[in-house]
């Protein structure tokens, strides 16, 4: 395929699942502030840390509320990881190749970006967050849905995959740091019942908590962080996200299992390599923050081997980070 | 919502006769009409709308910084035409393409028609879209309008003209392809009781051309559709056809030529390109043939093109037919090269460059329309009934400066469909765009894309202008 239509493709998926976590995330916490009452600023200033456009934030908005923070992380069309400008940077690179995607496909891209635009959006975010944040995963899952059901699980669907899932990795490791910040001024408090409230939402904003639940019973720290990172059967583990990318990936270009016929190929491989390797101790002796970031960095490096082989010289809408 | 009291004012309504009968053939329309509860036609309207919006099909608007995405209005009343109404308007587009073409290729070739001084050399060479760079060229068949998209008008007698003929990109298909959907649903009962003919079959009958116009090659042609970009006002139907018709869209940076093949960049290295179905303008094809500044072309695209390794549709030069003057010609090309005389007539035409049909058009400006003969989509238009003293007066003083420049034609009382205004039906002034496609023979799509200037009393159809449009059957008799 057009190597800017694989590029397109690429970015849209990730920039759909971008706009999914930062539902995710904003929609647990605000459920978890009515658990913690009292401790408004405390709760909404490390998601702003998290998105990693802290300074921008501060310039523009000052203190992190509750309604600035929403504002921010939804709404705002000069923060690139907002909610609407990541739907809309999606549905711009959608429109770009909606030849290769299902009419259906288009059609729940287009209504997640109609949905945002609708009048009096913003109200509702914010007195209706509940339901609102809700309506966003959904629509992020109807998309999916509908590319997995009527879309052929070719070329372009392989792209998309692995657009999904990097980014999907990328955004567990960001989830599991949010929680790092937020441990972080009180290691004390750990095993108190406000840390299980803390890890449990942690565990819902993943949708993971049920899952969790089945497989280790009670909420505990150290087995949250190997559930995220960790599971192979959970779809938003880190391990998992890894292992669906570099399947997609060879299925592209077709190099058998555990070789590498690109650096693309050799990155992700290596990656997966390490996680199957990597107990939890691993990451208690690196210490959360320190094995978060680097995995992050491994995620970016692949992103740009994938780019540097399939794109380049003529690529998608950039990306902004 | 019924047609109680509905007025043809003296117009020919493509619905009802003059005595407010419905025409036989719109007979059972008008009863189903009638026999949907109060306030469902209006519901399905809007869902029809809503549905157009939701599957993005939208026409972007210039000059908007926010680049809003419009849907084109869509009346839910269809315009019926009867299958022995159609079969001489399907005739004579078949004989005014096949004479277009011929007068195209001779235009680059001998000039015979200039040489038998049917058509002075000067509106030739004068025709915006004559591109002296294509003299000599051959494309394969001979075909140059592949894709063409009349406009005919109905006057007050009934009588159908030809208005203009647009022979460079015409676009509009899909939204007839989309209304037609649009409508099955909405109607599905009409559609069975009263054997409308098909259109869905318009992107495998476009494929199909464009195949067999490719460059003679062993193996199945690669076709490819070339838009502009997503920021083209006509960018949804580029992108519609090239899905429908399982090809890929490319933009002139997807592009290059490489080992004397036009080539496509892919995720496995370089693909080649054997048709292009290019929606961009000649100027902008190669900088090294035409504008020097495009950068939505790629160079080196005309000298394959020209040594016949890659099949451009439409053949560029096109446009030398594609101009208000010499449509006024067309009826003579047709007796020239066809020894036969026009099935369907031109609307008579003063050319301006002309002395006595100057002087003409001068005096009577209030009665005439007067149309710059290079613009399209309604822009640089007088309709002089409608016109102020001023208007006539700077119309007047463009036509002194530049008379090749502007023709004039009487004004036609177009013809009218019954179009839902709020909660009832009134007349509205229509046009028809038929799509003929040539490539081994020529084929019209049954219908067309029927235009309907939605302000009250307007003649101007065009999208930019406050139009919408209609869903057209054909009938099967």
């Amino acid at each position: 395929m057009l190597s800017r239509v694989a590029a397109s493709i690429y970015w849209m998926s990730r920039y759909i699942e971008r706009a999914e976590n930062v539902a995710r995330v904003v929609g647990v916490n605000n459920q978890l502030v009515l658990d913690l009452p009292g401790q408004d600023a405390e709760q909404w200033d490390p998601m702003v840390k998290v998105t990693g456009d802290e300074a921008d934030f501060r310039a523009r908005y000052g203190g992190a509320t509750r309604a600035n923070v929403i504002d921010f992380l939804t709404f705002d069309a000069l923060n690139p990881n907002s909610i609407v400008s990541c739907v809309t940077t999606a549905r711009e690179n959608a429109r770009s190749v909606r030849e290769i995607l299902s009419s259906e496909m288009w059609e729940e891209i287009n209504r997640f970006y109609l949905f945002l635009r609708q009048p009096g959006a913003r109200e509702r975010a914010l007195w209706d967050a509940h339901a609102f944040f809700r309506e966003v995963r959904r629509s992020s899952h109807m998309i999916e849905g509908t590319k997995n059901e009527t879309m052929e699980h070719g070329e372009a669907w392989h792209f998309s995959q692995m657009g999904r899932h990097i980014e999907r990795a990328d955004q567990t490791t960001r989830i599991l740091d949010l929680k790092y910040f937020l441990l972080l001024p009180s290691a004390a408090d750990v095993g108190k019942p406000i840390d299980d409230l803390q890890w449990g939402a942690l565990l819902r904003s993943a949708s993971g908590l049920e899952a969790y639940r089945r497989m280790h019973g009670r909420v505990a720290a150290l087995t949250v962080a190997s559930f995220l990172l960790l599971n192979r059967e959970f779809p938003r583990s880190v391990q998992h996200c890894a292992g669906r990318a570099q399947a997609s990936l060879h299925a592209v270009t077709g190099t058998p299992a555990r070789r590498f016929a690109n650096a693309a190929e050799r990155e992700l491989g290596r990656l997966v390599a390490d996680l199957d390797y990597t107990d939890i101790g691993d990451v208690v002796s690196t210490g959360l923050h320190d094995f978060v970031d680097t995995l992050q960095e491994k995620l970016n490096h692949v992103g740009n081997e994938i780019t540097r082989t399939f794109f380049a010289p003529s690529s998608g809408s950039a990306p902004s980070d | 919502m019924t047609f109680d009291g509905y007025d043809t004012e003296g117009f020919h309504d493509e619905m009802f006769q003059a005595d407010g009968s419905p025409r036989p053939e719109a007979r059972l329309l008008v009863e189903r009409i009638e026999s949907l509860p109060a306030g469902e036609l209006i519901r399905r309207h809007q869902a029809a709308e809503r549905a157009l919006l939701n599957t993005g099909i939208t026409f972007t608007v210039y000059g908007d910084e926010q680049g809003t995405e419009r849907i084109l209005p869509f009346d839910i009343v269809p315009r019926i035409v009867t299958g022995e109404a159609w079969e001489p308007i399907e005739r004579g587009l078949k004989q005014r393409i096949e004479a277009l073409n011929l007068f195209i290729d001779d235009v680059y070739h001998d000039r015979k028609i200039v040489r038998d001084a049917v058509i002075p050399a000067a509106v030739v060479e004068s025709s915006q879209g004559f591109r002296p760079q294509c003299a000599g060229l051959d494309p394969p068949g001979g075909v140059w309008c592949h894709i063409t998209g009349t406009d005919l008008v109905r006057d007050r007698d009934g009588t159908v003209y030809v208005l203009e003929d647009n022979l460079r990109c015409p676009s509009g298909v899909s939204y007839l392809l989309e209304n037609r959907a649009v409508m099955q649903e909405t109607f599905p009962a009409v559609f069975e009781g009263l054997g409308v003919r098909p259109v869905n079959d318009y992107p495998s009958r476009l494929l199909q051309m464009l195949e067999d116009v490719a460059p003679p090659s062993q193996s199945r042609p690669s076709v490819a559709v070339l838009t502009p970009g997503v920021y083209n006002a006509a960018y949804f139907e580029h992108s519609f056809l090239a899905q429908q018709m399982g090809i890929e869209l490319v933009e002139g940076r997807d592009l290059a030529v490489v080992d004397d093949r036009l080539q496509m960049r892919t995720t496995r290295g370089f693909e080649p390109v054997d048709v292009l179905y290019r929606r961009i303008d000649d100027d902008f094809l190669d900088p090294t043939c035409f504008r020097p500044d495009s950068l939505l072309g790629v160079p080196g695209l005309m000298e394959l093109y020209q040594r016949k390794r890659v099949t451009l549709v439409n053949a560029p030069g096109t446009g030398v037919a594609d101009d208000k003057v010499v449509y006024a010609y067309v009826p003579d090309m047709i007796r020239y090269y066809l020894d036969q005389e026009a099935i369907l007539p031109n609307v008579p035409t003063w050319l301006c460059w002309r002395d006595d049909d100057r002087r003409y058009v001068l005096d009577h400006l209030s009665e005439l329309v007067v149309k710059a003969a290079n613009e399209a989509g309604g822009y640089g238009m007088l309709v002089g009934p409608a016109s102020t003293p001023g208007e006539r007066r700077e119309f007047a003083a463009r036509i002194e400066a530049a008379p090749r420049n502007y023709i004039a034609q009487p004004t036609l009382a177009l013809s009218r469909v019954p179009t839902r205004i709020a909660e009832r039906f009134e007349g509205r002034h229509v046009d028809l765009r038929p799509y003929i496609l040539y490539g081994r023979d020529i084929y019209v799509l049954p219908g067309g894309l029927t235009r309907v200037a939605l302000r009250k009393g307007s003649l101007v159809v065009n999208s930019s202008q406050g139009g919408g449009s209609k869903d057209t059957w054909v009938l099967a008799c």
